[in-house]
């Protein structure tokens, strides 16, 4: 008997593990198929099922039990059972709730990408552009807060806050001790105001990295750049607290900013010390590897990628890619 | 007169101490248990007798009951859900003022029956009087044997404790509950995995409404085949409901499911009619979170036939024509009555009330609020009556917990039944903004709304 258990999402079929969230199934499959997650983070033991902007149609219970759910679920806290059948983008009943989150999300969001340091990486910004309506329904005034430093070198901005929790999770679980949390309820939930002076340890800068939006920001690259003029670079150091696996954000020559490694899905492979992150930002500091691979449909790779894909129409024409040299040798340039 | 089985002795002078309440037949049902059943007779009485959870949801209990895991070495729990606080629901208050030791009956049954020997009675916070009669009813009994080591010589154990709660509305889901229990946030678990195979502090865990533990003493004591002959249909026994609106004797009611919902209105027994010799215009049949009907509908259903104090005839023909049993928080409005600001107060309170932690409850329901408000202070726009439905439509079936439906209901609801009066409030606002809600007297469309054939 196998042990692993199927289940078809959008028609296409793949064998998982039991106990496998729908989410993480079709992540297995990848491409289109694969729900958009606000909140859930596969690092962080609990996060998920808040945001529900994952939430999926299951037309097919299991083998055993055929009957569709009564209500869409949330996948990334939904297990799989044996012959599932999931409808992602082939449900309108989806797309059309998930267009409500959306909505609902983007209600105490700004729309401020031009001015916001997460523009480029922001998992709302491309949920809306996919997602959203051209212009809100809302005409209620939205909640504002002041800016508050935690620390010398992390920023919260609450206007900008869709409440994920993804930054609890983190300092509860990869800190030594609970350093802040939730205050309030409803609509006037907002991160406690105390963690200005509480998140202080070697790993608080994580915060920064699994905040899907603009409210968590670095205060040491904050404003200094647009992500899709500087060059990712992955890199690493022999570091006595973490893994000292990065990624070394370049200006000219210049580090401007230190990150954890991200994957596909946006979330980091491992959590790195502050050490690495704030205080190391000279290239001798650090082992280049390689360029970070960046999503051609990403908007940081529209200055710099690791291989040249010039357009059909300039590759065919021997007129415009004398024309276009001198870009497409930028392109190619690290 | 219609039996009664909850507040037979509701009138007793002293029925809230332990000697009055043993003298009336008090514990019978803690003795037969403890001495002449087993646990899973006790689950089978309770199965036979069609038990419904009376919190709201309906759920046959003695199903909830062989659901619990139990596995070797694992705690289990019962934990009693007193955090009754929706707008218009006050009958399990009632209950534990005047007759705590029905409650604390209850809950040495049921938790034998579950294998439970911790259990705990979750109060909400603000009802200190209960918490503090409770405490002391509790003290009697221990006193009197019924609880602590070797109950009554059985051998069994149980250890009954009265938590105060958080003092939010949402802690009264069972898994807030359970969260809130722990000593946490009282937010909503994502479910599964279910409490009765990981509930309080990960074991399995039942969570049960105060009238149904309560409900469990006359099933032992007459057996649940008896129980199970009180009632109609899939709606045995009784229930209490608590009428409070525009009616001449507003209170607690023990009813006989299947009352017609007329006669519980009209009947000098139950409500007496309504207030000031008014007309009927709408009711909330099962508290604030349950669809409104106009009186049309809560006195017939939509083929004419009288509609029932049921859980199947309050909920015929779905939410278009039908409502919900709910907890039983029946709310009465009159002729003169303001449907969009009714609305507004319930959308009020679930906004104040969304634990915050899924987008479309969190901002869905204060959007509702807002737009309710501008409506009824005269801002509103006619695009807001379809907004509205909309909003609610995204909320419901896509939150965490069911506050996001209870929520949306009431709104479309409201819409349904009422556009008109939704309409007029865009219309005149002027005459809308009045507080002395003499609408009928103000408006065609309203007055053709009140269709009570009364």
């Amino acid at each position: 008997m196998s042990d692993k258990v199927k289940v078809t999402i959008d028609g296409i079929t793949v064998e998982v593990a039991p106990g496998t969230s729908i989410l993480n199934a079709a992540r297995q499959i990848g491409g289109d198929i694969v729900p958009p997650a606000m909140c859930y983070y596969s690092k962080l033991e609990g996060s998920g099922g808040k945001c529900r902007t994952c939430i999926v149609k299951v037309s097919k219970g299991s083998e055993k039990d055929p009957r569709p759910m009564p209500k869409l679920v949330a996948s990334c806290r939904t297990a799989v059972m044996d012959g599932m059948e999931v409808m992602n983008i082939t449900s309108p009943e989806v797309i059309e709730a998930r267009s409500g989150v959306v909505e609902m999300l983007l209600i105490n969001h700004p729309l401020d990408c031009p001015v916001c340091d997460q523009a480029g990486e922001c998992d709302l910004q491309n949920l809306g552009y996919e997602h959203g309506l051209q212009k809100t329904r809302y005409e209620f005034e939205r909640r504002t807060f002041e800016r508050i430093d935690i620390g010398d070198k992390i920023q919260l901005h609450m206007n900008r806050c869709i409440l994920c929790y993804r930054c609890v999770f983190t300092a509860d679980q990869i800190t030594n001790k609970r350093v802040h949390g939730i205050l309030n309820r409803g609509d006037h939930s907002e991160i406690s105001t105390y963690i200005q002076t509480a998140v202080d340890n070697d790993f608080s800068g994580n915060v920064i990295d699994v905040c899907p939006v603009g409210a968590l920001t670095d205060k040491t690259f904050r404003f200094k750049n647009r992500v899709w003029f500087t060059k990712p670079i992955d890199a690493h150091r022999d570091c006595p607290t973490c893994s000292g696996k990065v990624t070394l954000w370049y200006k000219g020559e210049d580090v401007i900013r230190v990150t954890a490694r991200k994957d596909i899905y946006g979330e980091v492979e491992e959590f790195i010390c502050n050490t690495c992150r704030f205080d190391k930002k000279k290239t001798a500091d650090w082992v280049i590897e390689h360029p970070t691979h960046i999503s051609d449909t990403s908007v940081i790779s529209s200055n710099h990628y690791e291989t040249l894909k010039p357009l059909p129409v300039i590759q065919d024409n021997p007129k415009l890619r004398l024309a276009n040299k001198v870009e497409l040798e930028k392109t190619t340039k690290f | 007169m219609a039996r009664k089985l909850l507040l037979e002795h509701i009138n007793v002078p002293g029925i809230n101490t332990l000697d009055v309440y043993r003298q009336k037949g008090g514990y019978r049902a803690v003795e037969k248990a403890l001495k002449t059943l087993t646990p899973d007779e006790v689950v089978e009485e309770v199965k036979k007798s069609g038990l419904r959870g009376r919190g709201g949801a309906g759920f046959p209990t003695g199903m909830k009951w062989s659901f619990l895991a139990k596995p070797e070495g694992v705690a289990r729990y019962l934990v009693c859900n007193a955090d009754e606080s929706e707008p218009g629901t006050f009958k399990d208050r009632y209950l534990m003022t005047y007759i705590p030791h029905a409650l604390i009956e209850g809950m040495i049954v049921s938790s034998f029956a579950l294998g439970a020997n911790t259990s705990y009675i979750y109060v909400r916070g603000e009802m200190m009087p209960q918490i503090r009669i409770l405490e002391r009813a509790i003290a009697e009994a221990k006193n009197a044997g019924f609880l602590g080591k070797n109950i009554l010589g059985s051998g069994y154990d149980l250890e009954l404790y009265v938590q105060p709660g958080g003092g939010a509305y949402i802690c009264g889901e069972e898994t807030a509950l359970l969260e809130s229990l722990e000593g946490k946030r009282g937010n909503p678990r994502i479910k599964p995995p279910f409490p009765a195979i990981a509930g309080l502090y990960g074991c399995p865990t039942v969570v049960n409404n105060v009238e149904s533990i309560a409900a469990v003493v006359p099933i032992i004591n007459d057996g649940g085949d008896e129980y199970a002959k009180i009632g109609i249909g899939r709606s045995t026994g009784t229930k209490l409901i608590s009428a409070s609106g525009n009616l001449v004797r507003p209170g607690v009611y023990e009813i006989e499911l299947g009352l017609p919902v007329e006669e519980f209105i009209y009947s000098d027994e139950w409500c007496g009619g309504i207030a000031n010799g008014k007309r009927l215009k709408a009711t909330v049949a099962g508290g604030s979170s349950v669809p409104v009907l106009p009186a049309n509908l809560t006195l017939k259903l939509a083929n004419g036939d009288p509609r029932l104090m049921s859980y199947e005839s309050l909920s015929e023909g779905g939410f278009a024509t039908g409502t919900m049993m709910g907890s039983g928080g029946f709310i009465a409005f009159d002729e003169d009555q303001c449907i969009v600001r009714n609305t507004w107060n319930f959308s009020r309170f679930y906004h104040h009330e969304s634990c915050g932690q899924c987008s479309p409850c969190r901002e869905g329901t204060g959007w509702m609020e807002k737009v309710l408000h501008r409506l009824e202070y005269g801002h509103g726009k006619m695009s807001d009556i379809d907004l509205l439905v909309d909003v609610s439509k995204k909320i419901e079936g896509n939150t965490i917990c069911p506050l996001g439906d209870a929520a949306a209901w009431p709104v479309a609801s409201a819409i349904r039944h009422f556009r008109d009066e939704f309409e007029w409030h865009v219309n005149e606002p002027v005459k809308s903004l009045s507080t002395n809600y003499g609408l009928a007297n103000y408006a065609e469309p309203i007055a053709k709304a009140v269709t009570a054939e009364n």
